[in-house]
C-alpha cells in the first residue's frame, strides 16, 4: 500500500472528526482537572486551613463574657485558643493547639525557692486554692497583634507572700516545663528551652500581675499555658511565661529567653511602649484579632495609670 | 508546540488556584484568627515562589531539553508580579490604611519593608517590558540584560522574607537554598563557557 494512497484506507478505520474532537476535549478536561487538583492539593498541604470541626464544647457552652475592657470586645474562645506562640510545641501559631492537645498537666508541681524564708513546692491543686477570679486583660504580642482575654487566676503576690521573700530578694525568675518527649518543636525554633522569664520584685507584686489557671471560666487549655501561667498585661506577651514549674527569687536580674536569643530586639523589661519600636517593625500600632485595620498601641498597653509609677525616672528607651 | 493556547490557559488557571483557595477560605472564616497576616504571608510567599519557578525555566530547558518551557516563562514572571501587587496592595490597605506618608515612613524606617519595596519596584519595569513589542524595541540583548534584574529581585525577596521572621528561619532558608542553587547553576554555566572559550582560543 503506497503511503500516499489514502483512497485505499478503509473508511471504517478513520476516526470521525466529531469523535476525534470529543476525545481531544476529554483529554483536555482531564489535564485541566488533574492539574487544578494537584495545585489545589499542594496548596492545601501547606495551608490546611483552620479546623472545620465544630467549636469545642467549652466554647459552645461558655457564654461570651459581657464584661469588656473599656468598651473593647472580648476575643472569641476559638481565636484565643487557636493562635498561640508556644515554641515548645510549634513555631506556627495555628499549629500549637493540635500539638499541645496531649500535653500532661497532672500531676503538676511548682517549686518556689531562692531568696525566701519559706521555700516550698506547691501542688497545682494548692495553687488553684489561691483563688479563681476573672481578669479581663488586653494582651499585646510583640508581633504587633493583640487580643482581649478573660483569664481566671490569682495575683502572684499571694503566692510570693506565702513563701516570704527575704529583704535581699529583688527579682523573680520563672521557668517553663520542657519535656522533649511531649514537646516536639522545630529544630530551627531559634530559642533555647526550657523557656525562662523574669520580673522585678515590685512588678511581680503588682496587683495586676496574676498567675492564670483558667480561661473563659474553665481550666486553661494546654495551648494557652496549662496548667498555670503568668499574665503581666502591661508587657509584651512573651513575658507571660507558660506552664510554670519553677519560681526563684534572686538578687540579680535573671536571664530571659528572648533576650538571650536576641538582646538588641528583646529587653528584660519589654513593657508595651508605642514610642519604642522593635528594630524591625513599628510598635506604634497593632492589629486587634478580629479586626482588619490597625489600632493605636497604648502606653503600657493601657495600664499606665496603674503601673507607670514603677518606672519613674527610668529611660524606657534604654530599658526597653 | 501543539495546543500552546490550551496549555497557557491551564497555567493561568493553576496560577490563580492559590488565590481562589485563599478567597474561598477567607469567605468561610478559615484563614485563622489573623486572616490579614495569613493573606499577606501567603501572597508574599507566592510572589517569591513564582519568581523562583521563573528562574527554574532555563536550567530545566538546558538540563532536560524541555525547550517549550520558554513559552511559559513570561507568564510565570507575570504571576510573580501579580502576587507582588496583591501583597503590596494588602499591606497598603490593611496595615497602612492607604496612608501614603505612612508607607513612605515605613520604607525609610524599616529595612525589611525597604528591601521588599525595592524588590517590587524592580519587578515593575520587567513586567512592563514583557511584551513582544517591547522585546523588539529594546533589542534582544538589551532586553536580556535588563531582565537579569530578576536575580536582584529574587535575592531581595528572600532577604525580605528572612527579615520578618522572629526566630524560626526554616522557610526563608528553604527559599534561600533554592535560590542559591539556581544562581550557582548560572555561575557554573558561565565558568564552563569561559573555560570552553579559553580552550578554543588556546588552540
Amino acid at each position: 500500500m503506497g503511503s500516499d494512497d489514502y483512497s485505499k484506507i478503509d473508511p471504517k478505520g478513520i476516526t470521525p472528526e466529531s469523535l476525534y474532537l470529543n476525545r481531544r476535549n476529554f483529554i483536555r478536561a482531564g489535564i485541566f482537572a488533574g492539574t487544578v487538583a494537584a495545585t489545589g492539593l499542594t496548596y492545601r498541604l501547606f495551608n490546611p486551613g483552620t479546623s472545620t470541626e465544630a467549636p469545642s464544647e467549652t466554647a459552645e457552652t461558655q457564654p461570651t463574657p459581657q464584661i469588656t475592657v473599656a468598651g473593647e470586645k472580648v476575643n472569641s474562645f476559638q481565636d484565643i485558643t487557636n493562635y498561640n506562640n508556644y515554641y515548645e510545641f510549634s513555631t506556627g501559631k495555628t499549629a500549637v493547639a493540635k500539638k499541645a492537645a496531649g500535653f500532661k498537666t497532672r500531676p503538676w508541681k511548682v517549686e518556689v525557692g531562692g531568696l525566701v524564708g519559706n521555700p516550698k513546692t506547691f501542688d497545682i491543686e494548692e495553687l488553684l486554692g489561691f483563688g479563681q477570679e476573672e481578669r479581663i486583660y488586653r494582651f499585646r504580642c510583640v508581633e504587633a497583634w493583640s487580643m482581649v482575654i478573660p483569664w481566671m487566676g490569682s495575683p502572684l503576690r499571694r503566692l510570693l507572700d506565702a513563701v516570704e521573700p527575704t529583704p535581699e530578694a529583688k527579682y523573680v525568675a520563672f521557668q517553663s516545663a520542657y519535656d522533649p518527649r511531649q514537646m516536639q518543636s522545630s529544630f530551627s525554633a531559634g530559642i533555647d528551652f526550657p523557656y525562662v522569664e523574669g520580673l522585678r520584685l515590685d512588678e511581680a507584686m503588682h496587683p495586676l500581675t496574676i498567675l492564670a489557671t483558667g480561661l473563659y471560666r474553665k481550666p486553661i487549655p494546654n495551648q494557652n499555658g496549662a496548667p498555670i501561667r503568668l499574665v503581666v498585661p502591661w508587657k509584651y506577651g512573651f513575658k507571660s511565661i507558660k506552664a510554670i514549674t519553677k519560681i526563684t527569687l534572686t538578687d540579680t536580674e535573671p536571664p530571659t529567653t528572648w533576650n538571650i536569643a536576641n538582646s538588641d530586639e528583646y529587653g528584660f523589661y519589654s513593657n508595651v511602649n508605642p514610642n519604642v519600636d522593635h528594630p524591625r517593625w513599628s510598635q506604634a500600632s497593632e492589629r486587634r484579632i478580629g479586626e482588619y485595620g490597625m489600632r493605636e498601641t497604648l502606653m503600657f498597653n493601657g495600664y499606665g495609670d496603674e503601673v507607670a509609677h514603677l518606672y519613674e525616672g527610668m529611660d524606657l528607651k534604654k530599658y526597653f | 508546540m501543539k495546543d500552546l493556547k490550551f496549555y497557557k490557559f491551564i497555567l493561568v488557571v493553576n496560577g490563580l488556584v492559590p488565590l481562589l483557595l485563599l478567597a474561598f477560605d477567607g469567605s468561610r472564616g478559615q484563614l485563622g484568627a489573623n486572616p490579614i497576616e495569613f493573606f499577606l504571608r501567603a501572597t508574599g510567599v507566592l510572589t517569591l515562589l513564582f519568581l523562583l519557578v521563573t528562574l527554574l525555566v532555563t536550567p530545566l530547558r538546558k538540563g532536560f531539553g524541555w525547550n517549550d518551557l520558554i513559552k511559559f516563562r513570561r507568564m510565570l514572571g507575570l504571576f510573580s508580579f501579580f502576587y507582588g501587587c496583591v501583597h503590596l496592595i494588602t499591606y497598603s490597605i490593611f496595615d497602612k490604611s492607604l496612608n501614603v506618608p505612612g508607607i513612605v515612613a515605613d520604607v525609610i524606617q524599616r529595612p525589611f519593608i525597604a528591601v521588599g519595596m525595592i524588590a517590587f519596584i524592580i519587578l515593575v519595569p520587567l513586567a512592563i517590558t514583557s511584551t513582544n513589542g517591547m522585546v523588539k524595541r529594546l533589542g534582544g540583548k538589551r532586553w536580556a540584560r535588563l531582565h537579569r534584574l530578576t536575580y536582584v529581585a529574587a535575592v531581595l525577596g528572600v532577604i525580605h522574607f528572612w527579615m520578618i521572621v522572629k526566630s524560626d528561619v526554616f522557610y526563608p532558608a528553604i527559599f534561600g537554598l533554592a535560590l542559591a542553587s539556581l544562581l550557582l547553576y548560572r555561575l557554573y554555566v558561565i565558568l564552563k563557557t569561559k573555560s570552553v572559550q579559553a580552550r578554543a582560543v588556546g588552540k
